[in-house]
């Protein structure tokens, strides 16, 4: 029987608290799409995606009929693409790139993931192909995202890697300048890269996955900040039970929605994602939770503490609700794409270093943070050595996602429009780390790697 | 299986009958009302019977949505099964 107080409860989250279903992913795998012929290959990779995902988008969107629950994004991920180039050249990666973007205009999805790399122990003549062609892929797409794995706990760092990444964002910006440097926002570097991760920039559809697959990422900031906030002043472990409560709620939402796409597309059900990803309304923020927490600003001292809490209780409370998790699950921390993290930012109150330190308690890392656009390549890549060192001692996902925003200086503001919002350009150290970075070759993976 | 349809907006007559007007017109079967007046703020959740809808779900919200639009009210519909699988384990 259906209680009233239920029906009310479940109408309030999604009506005033932005409850959503953040993204429904397929992944489609591309390896029957191979061809010695590059022409060959784009035809395939066109054909099979228009086939495989024609009907993502209407099956979302009666999905949302169905149960009243927006679905933010329907979204494609694919085998990371130099996985299939074989000897495709670098013009030859920006056509499969154009291809992917062609695909995805014609299905109306809103993003397509996996022009994507995995060099976290070498990088393959390919990979290194692709990885020249990622500025110039995503500036003349819109909707390819890319990624690149540049360590993994068992493997180490690739440091030549994290260097080219250094050149690849500095150039992608520079390309995109125009556009407040947006390519930089479609594409992450990572760490320990998860294979089944429903939410870009980083999706891609693991070598080690089905034929074609549904994950689902669900949010719901709003929901835990408002819980919050009606808790009062209740002590941690009250909290915690609150926050996995709620969270339980969240996530049985995604495994209802996921089960249903996977029936009625015919499409395996992967993992439901469980994290709280933030939109730049008012209302949906992870900094805002920090704050109802009793932080006065996110960033102030105990903002690590709250979100480490946060986090735990998140996945304790998503993972009794799903049969299958996985993804990133965990609390995100983007910058531009959060009120509060912008707020904080604006006046001072967070910093990158903060950031940085928050990352080692929750998903993902240093998420869409803008930069002066005058940040050597060599400082990029010194800050994306130190975040991915985080990921890979902690056995954990981390990722950087930074723009330099061509011609922007510290106190400006980066306007990106939609769910990617606007980033306030913050401060990097000044002082060099370029001779560090030059030394070239790994970094050995770390002594708790060695588990057989 | 059961369908929750949630009504809310500015009071004014007739609410009542033109929603239940409409789910007969579609073969929706009303099982239960909860309705509430609050400072002219009108509320109401009605649990229909939708095992003989002569229509597809998504064509039934559709039409609730645009009677809602019609009289200035905000209708939704939403599968019991939301319900269900958020607050029963």
């Amino acid at each position: 029987m259906l209680e009233l107080s239920n029906i009310l409860e479940t109408i309030n989250m999604i009506r005033d608290e932005n409850l959503d279903i953040r993204t429904v992913t397929m992944g489609i795998s591309l390896f029957d799409c191979v061809s010695d012929d590059p022409g060959r290959l784009c035809e395939n990779i066109y054909e099979k995606l228009c086939r495989k995902a024609e009907r993502l988008v209407p099956v979302a969107e009666d999905i949302e009929k169905l149960y009243g629950i927006p679905v933010i994004n329907k979204r494609i991920s694919v085998t990371p693409v130099s996985l299939i180039g074989g000897k495709t050249d670098r013009d030859g990666y920006v056509k499969i790139a154009e291809t992917l973007d062609r695909a995805a205009k014609t299905l109306g999805v809103n993003f397509v993931g996996g022009y994507s790399a995995l060099v976290q122990k070498g990088m393959t003549d390919g990979a290194k192909e692709l990885m020249s062609s990622i500025p110039q892929a995503l500036s003349e797409t819109e909707l390819v995202c890319s990624s690149v794995n540049v360590a993994s706990t068992k493997a180490g760092i690739n440091m030549d890697a994290v260097a080219m990444c250094g050149d690849i964002i500095k150039e992608t910006a520079r390309l995109t300048a125009d556009r407040g440097s947006i390519g930089c926002a479609k594409f992450v570097v990572f760490a320990n890269a998860p294979e089944d991760n429903p939410f870009m920039a980083g999706a891609f559809h693991g070598s080690g996955e089905p034929e074609t697959v549904i994950n689902v990422g669900v949010s719901g900031p709003g929901v835990v900040a408002a819980a919050v906030k009606r808790a009062g002043n209740c002590s941690f472990s009250e909290l915690a039970d609150l926050i996995k409560k709620t969270s339980f709620k969240i996530t049985r939402m995604g495994q209802l929605v996921a089960c249903e796409a996977s029936k009625s597309l015919g499409v395996p059900f992967g993992i439901v994602d469980l994290s709280l990803a933030p939109t730049p309304a008012v209302g949906d923020s992870v900094a805002h939770i920090l704050e109802s927490m009793g932080l006065e600003s996110a960033g102030a001292p105990g903002t690590t503490a709250a979100l480490a809490l946060l986090n735990d209780a998140v996945k304790k409370g998503g993972v009794m609700a799903s049969s299958f998790v996985g993804g990133l699950s965990g609390a995100f921390i983007p910058v531009s794409e959060d009120a509060g993290m912008i707020d904080a930012v604006t006046k001072g109150a967070l910093t990158i270093e903060k950031l940085e330190a928050m990352t080692a308690v929750c998903s993902v890392g240093l998420d869409m943070i803008a930069i002066p656009g005058d940040t050597p390549a060599s400082t990029i890549c010194g800050v994306i050595a130190d975040e991915i060192s985080i990921g890979v001692a902690n056995t954990k996902t981390t990722a950087v996602r930074l723009i330099p925003a061509y011609g922007k200086k510290v106190g400006d503001t980066v306007e990106f429009g939609g769910l990617l919002g606007r980033a306030p350009v913050i401060p990097v150290n000044g002082y060099g780390c370029a001779d560090f970075i030059a030394r070239g070759g790994r970094i050995p993976a770390p002594i708790h790697s060695l588990k057989n | 299986m059961k369908a929750v349809i949630s009504v809310t907006g500015k009071d004014n007559m007739g609410i009542i009958a033109a929603v239940s007007t409409r789910c007969a017109e579609y073969g929706a079967n009303i099982s239960d009302i909860s309705q509430t007046v609050l400072d002219e703020y009108f509320a109401m959740i009605m649990i229909v019977d939708i095992d003989r809808l002569k229509i597809p779900f998504g064509d039934f919200s559709d039409s609730m949505s645009e009677l809602g639009r019609e009289k200035a009210l905000e209708i939704h519909v939403m599968h019991e099964d939301i319900f269900n699988s958020m607050h029963r384990v």
